[in-house]
């Protein structure tokens, strides 16, 4: 098809000029979704880790519902989200509707069962290759947690991939509550459900092309960067 | 540093333990007092790991007490130290490994350095202290799980055959190490079925057979007179399992 | 550990560079996406924005979606186009003064073979009847928006009850007008636009407009300050201010200067 030709080389032409909107869609996407992943880390593997370690009343519920949501529609985390952030909703008078920090909320909860059950997977298999190990060594409930994680940091990685693959390419939940508000909470994927809509479909798809290939760059380099660190620490 | 109240002797009185229906470890009691090194022998299956495990703690009798002198909050578990017959190491550097039990115990991080400096050139691995502990071959590992168990300078240390599959030179080197392990005053308390690493090390032998403790001698009147029919068979190797 | 502190360091970093977190003065605008799809506001912000210093935040909904953020509270200014959704928003109090901005107009499109043959009719209403007796396909919004409403309209007027027919002929997109201008083009449906998405619209394939000019398909949009009394934070002064330059003869002129293809998308009538 001649939209599909016409997009290879739209998103080879945008890939090489780099004007000043795509820099600033880009660097919005990028920002939004480590700072969402970020966050999700941050809560995600403790609590992953929680639920493979400890026994608590409704660790197993928890289980379920971590597994579950990994596979949570974007729209509905981006309607719960806006729900809470409107003027009329119970976090309104934070003003954060329509903002950055807003898309960072919705990316973060979309992501945090993904990287919570994941890592609450890898570090089960880990805990039983270590049990008795580090019961000999008489390590404490949260040592144990954190020796877990550390020692799982390279299969973490792949959580935290996922979970970043989740973020970046979804669009249902930024857009309900970012507004896809042109210099200011556009991102790639909003850019593409715009053109769409205007009929652009060559340059929707050429900003989709571009899309993988920042994924791809990301992965790439992360993944280098692991194997970089990997040989000298095990 | 104060006197510690000490947390030898450790008394198991009766202990059983079951698993999958079946009867594993039977009625067996008996006393550990520091100083000696006390060796438990017997064939294939014989329960010796199980019996380690017991007193180490791992495991809980079905029947019977396993009981130490010291009373449980004296941070009993932080006093003694296992070194398993395949010793899972961390996923870092063989340096990080010797460091880990140092930092459990919340030794000051200006105090770790010498400790694991020392040790690691102990167990002969002052070389190799950066490069990652599961690339060692497997008798540095074996030598750097024994030194990770020599940096906590415990009280008591259980071995579960800590030279099985080793060649004979890292099997001297584990065997220097037990050595000096137990010159700092150290219990030892080891399995093998190395007869000659027996002779070697044993103080005294306790012998187990289909999970019961059959005899227990000195090492000397052990080898050269055993009481039981199973001892001298083992001894002779012939003793089916 | 050395890595774990870079880690923390770049994602503190990350978080302090947000350009948009620094303090200007904007607002929020609910709108429709039939505005931003036909490119207008691209165009006339920009000298708004110069002359005012203050940013304006487009939020392309549709008009019924638009109007829930505006009594959410969540817009600052609502312009859309449904004159009786607008002038009840005012009369329950959500906003403080209807004021009008400019119009289009709607117009059917549909495929070039024109199967229900209603190519040049100047009554809207009984083209769809035309178009419903044929049973040919006809790609409806059926999103709650402005156009859609104005459709539903065209519908009673033509004594026809469409979503009879939903899930056959009647195709319902539950989108944006893009989105079911896309739809229709490759359906080869009839379908309701309004002029500046349709002539800013670059998917057309073989649409081509079948029927124009009815009365009926006139389409005004308004703006409305989202009423200060219901919601404290509403940047009233802002909101106004933005008003009063879109109805002003600079604004109105911005407007009528923007052409795509070198026809005008819309037309100011401000009072
Ligand atoms: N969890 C378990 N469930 C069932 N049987 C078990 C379990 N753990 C150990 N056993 C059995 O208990 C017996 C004693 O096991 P143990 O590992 O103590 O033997 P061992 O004396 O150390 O033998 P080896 O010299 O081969 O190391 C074996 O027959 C083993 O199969
Ligand atoms: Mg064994």
């Amino acid at each position: 098809m001649n939209d599909i030709t016409a997009a290879f080389g739209m998103a080879f032409a945008m890939l090489l000029d780099l004007d000043r909107d795509l820099i600033e869609i880009v660097g919005l996407s990028l920002r939004v979704s480590f700072l969402a992943v970020g966050l999700a880390v941050l809560l995600g593997l403790p609590l992953g880790a929680a639920v493979a370690l400890y026994r608590f009343p409704g660790r197993t519920v928890l289980h379920a519902l971590l597994t579950a949501f990994m596979g949570l529609p974007p729209v509905v985390v981006g309607l719960v989200v806006y729900l809470l952030l409107s003027r009329a909703g119970p976090l309104g008078v934070l003003g954060l509707l329509f903002t950055p920090a807003a898309m960072i909320l919705a990316q973060c909860l979309l992501v945090l069962p993904i990287v919570a059950a994941l890592s609450a997977q890898i570090v089960a298999d880990l805990n039983r290759e270590y049990d008795e190990q580090l019961r000999s060594l008489a390590a404490g409930p949260g040592q144990r947690l954190v020796t877990l994680l550390w020692d799982g940091r390279f299969s973490l990685l792949t959580a935290i991939l996922a979970g970043f693959g989740r973020a970046i390419a979804e669009v249902g939940a930024v857009m309900i509550v970012g507004g896809n508000i042109a210099h200011s909470t556009r991102v790639m994927t909003t850019a593409i459900a715009l053109e769409t809509s205007k009929g652009n479909l060559a340059l929707a798809l050429g900003l989709g092309l571009v899309l993988i290939v920042l994924a791809l760059t990301v992965n790439l380099a992360v993944l280098a960067l692991r194997d970089a660190v990997r040989p000298s620490h095990g | 540093m104060a006197e510690r109240e000490a947390i030898l002797p450790l008394r198991l009185e009766g202990v059983c333990f079951d698993a999958g229906g079946k009867r594993l470890i039977e009625d067996v009691s008996f006393g550990l007092r520091a100083g000696k090194r006390s060796v438990i022998l017997g064939p294939n299956g014989a329960g010796k790991s199980l019996l380690l495990r017991l007193c180490h703690g791992l495991l809980s009798p079905s029947a019977g007490t396993i009981s130490w002198a010291a009373p449980e909050g004296a941070g009993r578990a932080h006093r003694q130290a296992m070194v398993f017959q395949r010793p899972v190491l961390l996923r870092r550097s063989a340096a990080a490994n010797v460091a880990y039990p140092l930092r459990l115990r919340g030794v000051p991080a200006r105090e770790r350095g010498a400790r694991v400096e020392e040790a690691l050139a102990r167990a002969g691995l002052g070389a190799k202290s950066k490069q990652a502990a599961r690339s060692l071959s497997g008798g540095e590992q074996q030598r750097l799980a024994m030194a990770r168990a020599w940096v906590m300078a415990p009280e008591v240390l259980f071995l579960d055959e800590p030279t099985a599959n080793l060649d004979p030179a890292a099997t001297r080197a584990i065997e220097t190490l037990i050595g000096d392990v137990h010159a700092s005053g150290a219990k030892i308390v080891m399995t093998t079925h190395d007869l000659g690493q027996a002779r070697r090390l044993a103080d005294e032998i306790l012998f187990l057979h289909r999970g019961r403790l059959l005899e227990r001698a000195e090492a000397a009147a052990f080898f050269s007179k055993p009481r039981t029919a199973e001892a001298s068979a083992f001894l002779k190797g012939d003793l089916a399992w | 550990m050395v890595t774990r502190r870079i880690f923390l360091a770049g994602f503190i970093l990350a978080a302090m560079t947000f350009p948009g977190l620094a303090a200007e003065r904007s607002i929020v605008v609910a709108s429709t996406t039939s505005t931003e799809n036909s490119g207008l506001f691209g165009a006339i912000l920009p000298i708004f924005e110069a002359a005012s210093g203050i940013r304006v935040k487009i939020v392309a909904v549709g008009t019924g979606q638009a109007i829930k953020l505006a009594r959410n509270g969540d817009a600052d200014v609502l312009l859309v186009h449904h004159r009786p959704s607008e002038e009840a928003f005012v009369g329950q109090g959500f906003g403080v003064k209807r004021f009008s901005i400019m119009y289009n107009d709607f117009v059917l499109v549909g495929p070039e073979n024109d199967p229900a043959g209603v190519r040049g009719l100047t009554d809207a209403a009984t083209a769809l009847a035309r178009i419903a007796a044929a049973k040919a396909i006809f790609a409806s919004r059926g999103d709650d928006s402005g156009t859609h409403k104005k459709e539903l309209e065209l519908w009673r007027a033509a004594k026809v009850h469409a979503q009879a027919a939903s899930g056959q002929w009647y195709r319902e997109t539950g989108a944006g007008m893009g989105a079911t201008l896309n739809t229709a083009s490759a359906l080869g449906a009839y379908v309701l636009a309004d002029r500046g998405t349709w002539i800013a619209f670059a998917n057309k394939g073989d649409l081509g407009i079948m029927v124009e000019g009815d009365a009926r398909l006139f389409n005004p949009y308004g703006a409305i300050l989202v009423n200060p009394a219901r919601h404290r934070h509403i940047k009233a002064a802002e909101g106004q201010a933005f008003i009063d330059w879109l109805i002003s003869p600079a604004g109105q002129q911005a407007i009528a200067d923007y052409k795509r293809g070198g026809r005008q998308l819309f037309f100011p009538n401000a009072d």
